[in-house]
């Protein structure tokens, strides 16, 4: 092969590598059930400190993605946040994270609706990405090995908590 | 001639002043032609979702602060990381998506002047460096065409 041939080649697999990678990259779907859930550092939204799913292993948690702008989010927080009072503890927190919004709005609605439950912050959305999620609000609920057990689209309920995920934290201590 | 200088001096910082502050004042008009609504994926100027109104309410708040451009640009990326810029910055890596274009032109342009030169040394253009002249049919070729030819003489 003459060098003219072989840089010829070279530029024709540079560019098929390159659109091989941007349609692998767009075409990363998130996590599905049963997949083992992103766990990449996140910042706290209050205080400089980072967190990641792996700092919960051996806990159920329910990851919720929200935004202060959601409306849905606004529904389904006391929701969360009375599940989070009954359950929350050394086998299960409620772990919410605050996605393409601003800390400032991110703090003051955790503070209105009383949030005690950890939260953390995904202002560029790229953990939402990881997760696969389509807008806010969602939630993923993973297990002590870091497995989806869980996928809620939308804001969850009384109801979704207590018949959906409340099993799953039973079926888990006995 | 004191009186001339002071004269210049005032001039001078009349038309210089308004410069000065226009570089440094903010707009929330200017800034969401510049940024980009994260959720909608749209420049901010053309978005009207909730984010959206959030993030102008907050480039207003910072302008009615008195930060400048690049202070308030500083401050969304900290919210809303660098995807949030519409153009990418001019440093680090980012600096590619304004250089590669401008390299690959340049290799492009060289390529096709080698071409060129190339072509025009193994003889592809004409040898008197005027208009080409095409070559015409010639033996069988054109005996049959000057027969063809006298058959439909008018």
């Amino acid at each position: 092969m003459s060098a003219r041939s072989f840089i010829a080649v070279l530029g024709v697999l540079a560019v098929v590598g390159l659109l091989v990678f941007g349609l692998a990259s767009k075409g990363s779907s998130g996590v599905a059930v049963g997949e083992v859930a992103p766990d990449a550092p996140l910042p706290q939204l209050e205080g400089g400190g980072t967190e990641s799913l792996a700092d919960y292993e051996g806990r159920w948690v329910l990851v919720n993605f929200w935004a202060s702008w959601c409306i849905p989010c606004r529904a389904e927080a006391p929701a969360l946040e009375e599940f989070q009072r009954r359950h929350g503890g050394p086998r299960f927190t409620v772990l919410g994270i605050d996605t393409r919004d601003l800390s400032g709005d991110g703090r003051a609605f955790v503070e209105k609706y009383g949030l005690s439950y950890p939260q953390l912050r995904d202002g560029d959305g790229n953990a939402g990405d990881e997760y696969g999620t389509t807008g806010v609000p969602e939630s993923y609920l993973v297990d002590p090995t870091g497995k989806v057990r869980l996928h809620a689209l939308g804001p969850v309920d009384e109801e979704y908590l207590r018949n959906e995920v409340e099993p799953w934290l039973l079926k888990g201590q006995s | 001639m004191r009186v001339r200088l002071v004269l210049v001096a005032v001039l001078a910082f009349a038309a210089l002043a308004p410069v000065a502050a226009a570089e440094q004042r903010a707009s929330l008009v200017e800034i969401e032609k510049q940024v980009m609504c994260p959720v909608c994926g749209t420049l901010l100027q053309l978005a009207e979702s909730p984010q959206a109104l959030r993030e102008k309410a907050f480039v207003q708040r910072l302008v009615e602060e008195g930060r400048t451009e690049a202070q308030i640009k500083d401050a969304l990326v900290a919210e809303y990381g660098e995807e949030v810029l519409a153009l990418p910055p001019d440093s680090g890596f980012s600096l590619s998506a304004y250089v590669v274009p401008i390299v690959a032109f340049l290799i492009a342009a060289a390529a096709l002047a080698a071409g060129v030169w190339r072509w025009r040394k193994a003889g592809g253009g004409p040898k008197d460096g005027g208009t080409p002249r095409a070559a015409g049919p010639s033996g069988e070729d054109a005996d049959r065409l000057d027969a063809d030819l006298a058959r439909y003489d008018l």
